[in-house]
């Protein structure tokens, strides 16, 4: 059994109890980050705090939410924009940090796909990472029903149906799914269900085993030096604070953290007082009416390029390939072939490989809300083809590339 | 220094280029731009003679029969019947025209007095060859100069409105919208004000009346006129502006009348509806700045903080 002394202050009562010492230096104080890194590496920081507003805007949002199809829409338009007291504000919080959260992923993603982030020992940040994705994903979309206006009954209506497959009409899975033969109260409760137990439990549980998942590999670097940390480390606590290549995360990473999220916020705040339309679409401003097909029915901005990869193909090709879209990222440490851990600007092919990537998307992104019609529609069947082609020669282009 | 911020000047023009495709040239794509007229309804006739309320006044309560199916509560006219009755006889309650003379262009009071489906638009619903007419009869003359009549008619109308400006934006809307459309964030509907009500009894008497007047609109429009509490959110002000000046601009073919309200009658109906949709405009705004304020100091002391901790690491 463990030794217990009496104890001579509360931290030492705690530290007994809880080793709170050691902790606190292997989660921060002795977790040791590079020095040379940019502004990105504060993005996953980021994304940590927008979680975080987000959490506790919806905590308050709930305490007057009302998960009916008769009463959602005014509960949330009427009693919390209107009738409870700043109710407005942790609504525009909600609903911006709820978009803007999926600009700074694809940054950190496209960040880490830049600098190499996802090989050698850090696959599993990468995987993490992606199933974050994935669950963030379903929030915003179990989320996006909530309101019950007109985009939240045809999007979930359009994403169901896709559960049918296709020619294979497995129209029983998307009942099954919906509660129902429509959308309507099963569907709402479910999701509502979703939305505020069981998706979040996963995200938490999710954004641990990727921090877990950081640990051992360490955070990647702007040259993707292979760093000594423990060398590194040593020099630093015997103070060459200036000479080695390693900080603490707190407060040293941590103080540039904050700078970085303090300008986040300021942007931020920026978008809900004054610029939220594109993070709440006018369209859901309309009561759900199961009669009435809104003229143009479009995911949000984060959906879109998947969601016009899915679009210019018939019906089955096309499901198969959004199969593709939403499985391949998660493959990435495994179709890059190449060894190098180097931003991609020094990797040769790999380099116009991301710029291609990068350009394709937002192409995509933009033809996914255009109207499907003459020259959109064929700027996104190539855009689309484009997508899969690139995928497609990533490990051709990475085995051929040359050791940097 | 420069490294980080060439860095951040990359992610900010990519995300400004998808914030641009997806927003403003997406929607230009999507929604046919209308431009206002300025509520001038320049395809009607002006009005070419002066009017004399007096002779107005004869008119409208005797030969123009207007009093026949609409109330004047200012000039001590109540209505002839509940709104659900005259609903059942004209497909809507004919509106009160109190505040007509300030609400509406007076060279649309004159086209309306003449011909009210071509007045309104609605030319396509009531066609020429007179198979179907427009609830208001249309005034055929009183035996004399029928122009001349017409005029004294809106010149007695406007003698009797408030000023332009007196018009608050509540009475603008119920007035020239409150007919067809309800507005429950207002507690508004089609035959009046909600109020509150002691018995439950007599609450559902009344959203009983609310439904039958809605069947009788049904029929006569072919379609439920949506509640407006949302619409300011949902569409717009360009929207709203455009659509009131001139539904058929947005939507071919539809029943809604075009309700020939001037242009300032109109900012204060979107005033209205901006008031049910986004009351808390106001607040945002002065909370925004507030907000503002302690995150540019957030800045400063998160930027103190870093150049404090780093003087060791550099
Ligand atoms: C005589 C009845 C009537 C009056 C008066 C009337 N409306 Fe309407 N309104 C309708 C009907 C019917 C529709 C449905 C039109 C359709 O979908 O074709 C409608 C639809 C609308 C819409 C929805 C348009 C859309 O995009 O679907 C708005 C907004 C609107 N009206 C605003 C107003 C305003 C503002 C006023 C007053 C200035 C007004 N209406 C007066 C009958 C009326
Ligand atoms: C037979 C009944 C009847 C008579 C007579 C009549 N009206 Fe009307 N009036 C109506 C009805 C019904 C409406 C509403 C029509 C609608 O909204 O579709 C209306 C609407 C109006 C409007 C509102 C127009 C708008 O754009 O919203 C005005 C103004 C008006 N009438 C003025 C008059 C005047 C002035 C006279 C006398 C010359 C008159 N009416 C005679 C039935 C009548
Ligand atoms: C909202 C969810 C997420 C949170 C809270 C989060 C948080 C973090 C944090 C705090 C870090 C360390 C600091 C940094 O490098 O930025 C990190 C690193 C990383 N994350 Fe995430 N992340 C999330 C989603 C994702 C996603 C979707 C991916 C992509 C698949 C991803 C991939 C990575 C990678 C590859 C690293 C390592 C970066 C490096 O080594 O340089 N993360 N994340």
């Amino acid at each position: 059994m463990a030794h217990f002394t009496k104890a001579t202050s509360v931290k030492d009562w705690l530290n007994q109890r809880l080793a709170i010492e050691k902790v606190e230096k292997v989660m921060a104080s002795e977790y040791w980050i590079p020095k040379n890194i940019n502004f990105l590496w504060a993005m996953g920081m980021v994304l940590a705090i927008t979680f975080g507003l987000l959490l506790v805007s919806g905590i308050f949002l709930l305490m007057y939410y009302q998960p009916n199809v008769e009463t959602a829409f005014d509960s949330v338009n009427y009693t919390i924009m209107q009738e409870v007291g700043y109710g407005w504000l942790w609504r525009h919080v909600h609903a911006v940090a709820a978009s803007v959260v999926f600009l700074i992923i694809y940054i950190h993603m496209l960040t880490g796909i830049y600098y190499g982030s996802y090989k050698k020992g850090r696959e599993m940040i990468w995987i993490s990472g992606m199933l974050l994705f994935v669950a963030f994903s379903a929030e915003a979309f179990s989320g996006y029903m909530l309101p019950w206006g007109q985009m939240s009954y045809w999007a979930g209506m359009v994403i169901t149906n896709l559960f049918s497959a296709g020619s294979l009409e497995l129209n029983g899975v998307v009942e099954w799914i919906r509660g129902d033969y429509v959308p309507g109260q099963a569907f709402l409760t479910r999701f509502f269900m979703l939305h505020v137990l069981l998706v979040p439990l996963a995200i938490l549980a999710l954004i641990g085993v990727h921090f877990a998942a950081l640990r051992i590999p360490h955070v990647n670097n702007q040259d993707g030096e292979d760093i000594d940390f423990d060398v590194e480390a040593k020099k630093y606590l015997a103070g060459d604070t200036k000479g080695s290549k390693v900080i603490r995360f707190a407060n040293d990473f941590m103080s540039k953290d904050m700078f970085v999220v303090s300008i986040f916020l300021v942007f931020f705040f920026y978008l809900v007082f004054w610029n939220y339309g594109f993070a709440m679409d006018p369209v859901n401003f309309d009561p759900a009416d199961g009669l009435k097909t809104p003229a143009h029915i479009y995911p949000e901005w984060y959906f879109l390029w998947s969601y016009e990869i899915l679009r210019p193909f018939s019906k089955d090709v096309g499901l198969i390939a959004f199969a593709f879209a939403q499985v391949i990222f998660v493959l990435l440490p495994f179709l890059d072939r190449s060894p190098n851990v180097k931003t991609a600007n020094k990797r040769g092919l790999f380099g116009i490989w991301f710029w291609l990537l990068v350009i394709d998307m937002i192409v995509l992104t933009a033809m996914g809300k255009l109207p499907p019609q003459g020259i959109y529609s064929t700027i996104g069947f190539v855009a689309a083809i484009g997508f899969i082609g690139l995928w497609v020669i990533l490990p051709f282009i990475t085995a051929i590339e040359k050791k940097v | 220094m420069f490294k980080e911020l060439s860095i951040l000047a990359v992610v900010v023009a990519f995300s400004l280029l998808t914030y641009w495709l997806v927003e403003p040239f997406a929607h230009s794509q999507m929604h046919a731009h209308i431009e206002t007229k300025h509520f001038k309804y320049t395809d009607l006739p002006a009005i070419t003679k002066t009017g004399n309320a007096v002779a107005g006044k004869e008119l409208v309560m005797g030969a123009g029969a207007c009093t026949g199916c609409h109330s004047i509560e200012t000039a001590g006219m109540p209505a002839m019947m509940p709104a659900v009755d005259a609903a059942a006889s004209y497909g809507v309650n004919p509106p009160d025209l109190s505040t007509a003379g300030a609400l509406y262009d007076a060279n649309f009071l004159v086209a309306m007095i003449k011909n009210p489906a071509h007045a309104t638009n609605l030319d396509h619903k009531y066609p020429a060859d007179g198979s179907k007419m427009h609830p208001m009869v249309a005034f055929y003359g009183a035996g004399g100069d029928m122009d001349q009549e017409v005029a004294d008619m809106v010149a007695y109308l406007q003698s009797i409105a408030p000023k332009a400006e007196e018009v608050t934006p509540k009475v603008a809307f119920e007035n020239a919208c409150g007919r067809c459309h309800s507005m429950r964030y207002k507690n508004w509907t089609p035959i009046g004000e909600k109020g509150k009500f002691k018995y439950k009894k007599d609450e559902l008497r009344f959203d009983a009346s609310v439904l039958d007047y809605q069947d009788y609109v049904v029929k006569y429009m072919g379609k439920l006129p949506p509640d407006l509490s949302m619409y300011y959110r949902s569409r717009g002000e360009h929207f709203l502006e455009t659509f009131i000046e001139d539904p058929q601009s947005h939507l071919k073919g539809t029943a809604m009348p075009r309700v020939g309200v001037t242009a300032e009658s109109a900012e204060k109906v979107v005033e209205y509806l901006r008031d049910a949709a986004d009351p808390k405009h106001a607040e945002r705004e002065e909370t925004g700045k507030n907000v503002m304020i302690y995150m540019i100091f957030f800045v400063l002391f998160a930027f103190l903080w870093k150049k404090e901790i780093w003087k060791k690491l550099h």
